[in-house]
């Protein structure tokens, strides 16, 4: 081993307290990285692999009713490799054991063989046979709720009649990794679950023998799924045609690819601050070690060493430094997403959800984290090798003070001694002070993203539960039906009030930008289900035209007073233009909107509703359960109460997981930042202080100094963290924003002030640990050493 | 382009340093002619401030005149970048300083072996010690040892590259008589049985009856210059 490097092992122990704690911050952010990008990768290719291995569907279309010839024709189209026709219900469910009624989405497959697309993965039990046509399978997510096995009934309400089926086996589909109920935002894997039930038995109990009203579609190599898609809908218009979906648009996929953004975004910019500090940490204490090395500095190179290997030798040292945080946080990194993912098989199940760590994830991490250290010692050491040898040998000329503003103003004549020194102290190096408060206020900065997204998490379900849903109850009938279904509703037991809604299934088109979804129709004025945003609050809907969530008015790229053609794919299936009434910011989805009578009037239709919002006597809920689950014209009931606690039950813990590893790794930093500040300055101050014992001040005084330079530089960091917070935060919401969820802006008070709290007890803390080493300094030695 | 005076060690003509300490501007030479033969040992004598280290420091390498010219035998220093004469200082050149300048984490073999590792035919760094008779302390650490022990190390150090120039600033300053009267004997033991050309600057009188040559300064120039008839031996020297 080389002379210098031998040194460099014996100041890397010299320095542990200090090593410790930028290493520790290196392997925060380097654990952020190694977590969110493996957890990616993982997924990635777990759904990828699952997605292909099961033939996942590259179209999917729903239709009114098709005979079985067209699925030729669908076969016949340029691009079309596969088709696979089949009947899709859904029904409500009357499950063993629970009053409410749940609602099941039937999926046809074949009986004598393996769908071509959308295949099943048995867990449980065995596929159905052909001679016994009440046998299905049910998804594992439903059944796990239910504590539901192979050879367990399940009764379900088929086209207005009981029957009970019995399920043979327990599946996973690609279809359905993310399992969500039509028009759902949560997942309720105790309310709703998918089936997968014989053809032929499907299709006589819903009379659809000799015919389908869905088919996925797989297509050829190299062909465009737009191309495609405006075939089908032209062959399946007028068997009632739906609207096809590429793959992206699929529910189930959606979601995953959703929540894969966000990892991304948030594996790529969370390091990246932290990855930051640590590069300035390592700046400050570099660039104080070599000025405490200066007169060493000036012998290696007396004694003939070149720049080049100065430098070299400081920069090894903040590698070494980076090489371990990088090696801890990768392991770290590792654990946690291991963890992650196994909390992420809770709601996106894989017949196998494999977590690994790719040898590129953690050479790309530990490469980061050396060139964060290499850029963090590139000022400090370049200043060092920049000093001439002579120059260096010589002791730092005394600092330059001047009586700046502050002191002019005559303030510091109220204070003592000591506090002169102190305002003298940070004012004679202004940069440096604002420095340090940079760091702790990256700190704080980290502590109010923590506190905001619990913040923001609380506002979002505050907003969708107590602003949005006001309802108890969202029925939806198997049709469209006239207001004699309202009054059957409105005559259930319980009921106290009710909104009817007209949902219309259309594909929105804007020049060349399309979009499939609903149009929701609602009162002017909705009670039970309003429309809010997040800055436009509670919004009534005009008269006229479409009120459109901000996010499809991006989809769309369109503007107020646009009109945009709102193809209608149910019915008489008319073309219309409507103006743009409005953009809403909601929190959550794609939403259109229209008045219920403007939405009828697009229709030429009468006092049509889909489904209706109910208000509930709680006390007379079970009453209306049972009622509900017996009633046929009702096809679906979702619960808003059962939504947020199943939203608690899932996302909630996933949320609260990773606020937590927030907040811890936002204490790391804090701790690193204050630590290191207080520990260069006692280093940088030792002589002074010792000095000054000597002059006969006290332990208490001295310390008054040095803490009192900490206090200010915290103070002054804390304004500065809560600024930078907020814009931190605005900048992560506007990289996390998806289709799917755009996070609310908000920052409560409380928790800027949890974040300073922290910040400033952490440093408290740190200024402690830093006080018993003065106390115990070693006045002879401090004096008697030039270095 | 000047020819270097054949059989001179240094020459150095019409140096003059200006530098920055601080706030305050010092004319630390204001025009030096110096020249240094092979194998002498000459003693720079003057007060605090008279430009001794600056001359040292720039005869070394260690820094740049700001004009004038010096030339170590063939090569002109002055025309040297900082790389040319971070070889000079590698190949050529050894220091001693007043502090002793070790490096606090390493030992005392150690801080010899810093030197050389980057030297191209160096003595052993046990042997080094043996010469300044530290051979029994090479395992200590800096603090570990006395302020003449280090010094004496520094000298190691400084002489384990073989160097055909060894400059010692103010070697003795932090030392009592009887430890620097052991320092200057390992100097004039290199000098003698080396044959290491040395330059010593001191603002210690007695000192001078050791060189073959004696310098003195005062505010930036060369005062005068003698030769002693019969250079003593160290542990003859008292002050």
């Amino acid at each position: 081993m080389l002379t210098l490097d031998r040194k460099l092992l014996r100041d890397l122990s010299q320095l542990k307290g200090q090593v410790l704690a930028i290493g520790l911050v290196i392997a925060a952010g380097v654990a952020m990285f190694a977590m969110y990008s493996s957890t990616f990768e993982s997924l990635d290719h777990t759904h990828t692999a699952y997605y292909d291995r099961y033939r996942l569907a590259d179209v999917f279309a729903s239709l009114k009713r098709a005979p079985l010839s067209t699925a030729s024709r669908l076969e016949a189209l340029p691009g079309v490799a596969q088709v696979e026709p089949r009947v899709v219900v859904q029904v409500t469910l009357d499950v063993p054991g629970m009053t409410e009624p749940a609602r099941g989405l039937l999926l046809s497959i074949p009986e004598h063989r393996r769908a071509i697309l959308n295949d099943v993965h048995l867990l449980r039990g065995r596929y159905i046979h052909a001679t016994h046509p009440d046998e299905v399978l049910v998804i594992e997510a439903f059944a796990t709720a239910h504590g539901l096995e192979p050879g367990d009934p399940i009764g379900a309400v088929i086209n207005g009649r009981r029957r009970e089926l019995m399920i043979v086996g327990i599946a996973l589909s690609p279809e359905y990794v993310y399992t969500i109920a039509p028009g759902d935002l949560l997942p309720d894997d105790r309310r709703f679950g998918v089936f997968w039930m014989g053809r032929r038995a499907l299709s006589s109990a819903f009379d659809m023998e000799g015919g389908f009203n869905d088919v996925s579609l797989a297509l050829g190599p190299g062909a465009s799924s737009e191309a495609v898609i405006a075939d089908v809908d032209r062959l399946l218009e007028r068997y009632g045609g739906l609207g096809a979906i590429p793959r992206r648009l699929q529910v189930s996929a959606w979601f995953v690819a959703n929540e894969m953004r966000e990892m991304k975004t948030m594996g790529s910019i969370l390091p990246v601050v932290f990855l930051a500090v640590a590069a300035f940490l390592l700046n400050v204490v570099l660039s104080r070690i070599i000025s405490v090395q200066r007169t060493q500095v000036a012998a290696m190179k007396a004694v003939g060493y070149s720049n080049r290997e100065v430098a070299l030798h400081y920069t090894k040292l903040a590698l070494a430094v980076a090489f371990a945080g990088g090696v801890l946080g990768v392991a770290v990194g590792a654990w946690l997403g291991r963890g992650m993912t196994s909390m992420y098989s809770q709601y996106f199940r894989f017949p196998e959800f494999q977590y690994f760590l790719s040898p590129r994830i953690a050479v790309v991490a530990v490469g980061v984290s050396l060139v964060a250290a290499t850029l963090g010692a590139f000022g400090a050491v370049r200043s060092a090798v920049k000093l001439p040898p002579a120059e260096a040998m010589r002791p730092e000329p005394p600092a330059s003070f001047k009586r700046g503003w502050l002191e002019r103003s005559g303030l510091t004549r109220m204070l003592s001694e000591p506090g002169r020194m102190i305002l003298r102290n940070l004012g004679r190096s202004p940069v440096r002070t604002l420095l340090s408060a940079t760091g702790i206020a990256f700190a704080i900065a980290l502590l109010v993203f923590g506190f905001f997204f619990v913040d923001a998490v609380e506002l979002l379900m505050k907003a969708q539960f107590e602003e949005v849903m006001l309802h108890d109850v969202t029925t939806t009938f198997v049709e469209p039906t006239s207001a004699a279904g309202r009054h059957e509703v409105e005559r259930l037991p319980g009921v106290l009030y009710t909104e009817p809604f007209r949902a219309v299934p259309v594909r929105l088109r804007y020049g060349a930008r399309s979009r499939q979804t609903a149009v929701m129709g609602l009162p002017a004025v909705p009670r039970l289900n309003r429309v809010v945003g997040q800055k436009a609050g509670v919004v009534e809907l005009p008269a006229e035209g479409l009120v459109l969530s901000s996010s499809l008015g991006e989809v769309l790229g369109v503007e107020v007073g646009d009109r945009i053609f709102v193809e209608v794919l149910e019915g008489r299936r008319p073309v219309r233009t409507v103006p743009v009434a409005r953009l809403v910011d909601e929190y959550l989805g794609t939403s259109a909107y229209m008045e219920i009578g403007a939405l009828r009037r697009l229709m030429r239709e009468g006092a049509v509703l889909s489904g209706a919002f109910l208000k509930v006597d709680p006390a007379e809920l079970d009453r209306l359960h049972t009622r509900l689950k017996a009633t046929p014209r009702v096809a679906g009931v979702s619960l808003s109460a059962a939504a947020y606690e199943s939203f608690q039950n899932t996302i909630g813990q996933t949320l609260g997981l990773m606020i937590t590893i927030n907040l811890i790794f936002a204490a790391v930093i804090a701790c690193g930042v204050v630590y290191n500040s207080a520990r260069v300055s006692l280093s940088e101050r030792e002589r002074d202080l010792a000095s000054l014992r000597v002059l006969g001040f006290t332990r208490a005084e001295i310390s008054f100094i040095l803490l009192g330079e900490l206090a200010v530089v915290t103070l002054i960091a804390v304004p500065l963290g809560l600024a930078l917070g907020y814009l931190f935060c605005r900048g992560i919401i506007s990289a996390l924003a998806t289709e799917l969820l755009r996070i609310p802006m908000v920052v409560e008070p409380v928790s800027y002030a949890w974040a300073a709290v922290a910040v400033v007890a952490v440093s408290a803390l740190s200024g402690l640990a830093v006080r018993r080493r003065l106390d115990r300094l070693d006045l002879v030695a401090v004096l008697k050493s030039r270095e | 382009m000047t020819l270097q005076p054949s059989g001179v060690a240094f020459s150095a003509r019409e140096v003059t340093k200006v530098y920055r300490m601080g706030e305050v501007e010092v004319h630390a030479l204001r025009g030096v002619d110096l020249e240094l033969m092979p194998s002498e040992l000459i003693v720079l004598l003057g007060p605090s401030g008279s430009g001794k280290s600056t001359l040292l420091n720039i005869l070394g390498g260690l820094d740049v005149p700001t004009s004038g010219t010096v030339w170590y035998r063939d090569h002109e220093l002055t025309a040297a970048d900082e790389s040319e004469l971070t070889r000079y200082r590698r190949e050529h050149v050894g220091f001693v300083f007043q502090f002793y300048n070790l490096i606090p984490s390493l030992t005392a073999v150690e801080n010899v072996a810093l030197v050389t590792d980057i030297s191209e035919d160096p003595m052993d760094p046990a042997k080094a010690l043996d010469l300044v008779e530290l051979g029994d302390r090479r395992d200590h650490f800096p603090a570990q040892l006395s302020g003449g022990e280090q010094q004496r190390v520094a000298i190691a150090r400084a002489i384990a590259k073989q160097p055909e120039v060894l400059l010692c600033d103010e070697p003795t300053g932090a030392l009592d008589i009887s430890t620097g009267i052991l320092v200057l004997e390992a100097i004039a033991r290199v000098n003698r049985e080396l044959g290491t050309t040395v330059a010593v600057i001191t603002h210690n009188v007695a000192i001078a009856a050791m060189a073959d040559r004696v310098l003195r300064m005062a505010d930036g120039r060369i005062a005068s210059a003698e030769r002693n008839e019969r250079r003593i031996s160290a542990s003859e020297l008292g002050w």
